[in-house]
């Protein structure tokens, strides 16, 4: 029994209370799940906590917009377009979601390119990935600037209808907006670190000093399917409800 | 590194869910675009919307292929979020309510 005991534990150095028994606890080589890399498990976590974050802010949105005694503006005109002459709903929302399902489309694909040790098109990817993004990120400075300079969209008051529309909009597709500016810059790092070489040799690369492998990539893929993840739920409940 | 091996798939498979996104992506803007409304439109909004997050989530984010204990830790936690929706949902039918009796213009 207590040689059992004594053998789970091989000599616990430091007492329970002090810092060093923390770490000692949770580091003491229990591994959860046995087969998936510690890095895409902390992705996954995170992802998780920005799942309620997202979460949080489309549950307030519905809120505001159930309780307003005030009709709330329609999303299909607010954001339609004058194109050639002929008025097209929601049109650059849709561009925006076909740009950002496409990146996420060839993120996949770079993922799959880095397993199989294909640096080149890996590479290729990544940087194409990357404009998307970028892209998607022009349109969005465009979409706002038009609802702010020319529709008068302001967080507090619009002309269109609820006040509340303009504080639920800035914030929702704001945070989503930072999202894919940071997976942008992420994509850029990775890119970088792929066309160097720093994957194939486990090196210590670009900006992190982390030596990772062809993993860096998967982990990179899931943060930026999960901002196209969030970006379905927004198109679904904030411009088409 | 053998993880490598355990997430590598067909490029077929990306191909094919990537059509299937852009084809679900098309319906739901078909959605707005045809002006269908009420019970229709929310539950098709509804519809396109979860198969675009399992899709995205299973295949591009490989869920479909973890191990059966982390995809009960990462799926689970968020199902708190239907108990927030409700509870969101009753406190602003009371606002909407209490608005409509005292406040409406």
């Amino acid at each position: 029994m207590t040689q059992a005991h004594s053998h789970s534990h091989p000599a616990l150095p430091v007492h329970p209370t002090d810092p060093k028994g923390f770490v000692a606890d949770w580091s003491s080589d229990q591994i959860a799940f046995k087969k998936v890399p510690w890095g895409k498990v902390m992705m996954w976590i995170f992802l998780v906590s920005d799942t309620f974050i997202f979460g949080v802010f489309l549950i307030s949105y519905m809120t505001a917009r159930m309780s307003s005694v005030v009709p709330w503006p329609n999303p299909s005109e607010v954001f339609a377009l004058e194109i050639a002459g002929s008025h097209v709903p929601l049109v650059l929302i849709a561009i925006m979601t076909f740009i950002l399902i496409t990146s996420s489309g060839t993120m996949a694909m770079a993922v799959n390119f880095g397993y199989r040790k294909n640096r080149k098109v890996t590479f290729i990817l990544l940087a194409i990935t990357a404009l998307l993004g970028a892209s998607f990120v022009g349109m969005q400075v465009f979409e706002w600037s038009k609802l702010i300079l020319e529709e008068g969209v302001r967080p507090w008051s619009n002309p269109m209808g609820a006040h509340q529309f303009g504080a639920a909009f800035f914030m929702i597709t704001g945070f989503h907006g930072t999202h894919v500016t940071i997976g942008v810059i992420f994509l850029v790092i990775v890119a970088v670190k792929v066309y160097r070489g720093d994957l194939d040799h486990e090196r210590p690369g670009f900006l992190t000093g982390r030596r990772g492998n062809y993993e860096v990539v998967e982990i990179m893929g899931l943060y930026w399917h999960f901002v196209d993840l969030v970006w379905v739920f927004i198109f679904a409940f904030f411009y088409l409800w | 590194m053998d993880h490598a091996a355990d997430q590598q798939h067909p490029i077929g498979v990306y191909l094919k869910i990537w059509a299937l996104l852009f084809v679900l992506s098309a319906a739901s803007y078909a959605v707005d675009y045809f002006h269908f409304e009420g019970y229709l439109r929310w539950s098709l909004i509804l519809i396109f919307m979860l198969l675009k997050a399992g899709l995205i989530v299973a295949v591009f984010m490989h869920m479909m292929w973890e191990p059966i204990a982390l995809i009960y830790t990462i799926m689970i936690p968020p199902l708190l979020l239907v108990v927030f929706i409700g509870i969101g949902a009753l406190e602003a039918d009371y606002t909407f309510f209490l608005r409509s009796i005292f406040f409406a213009p």
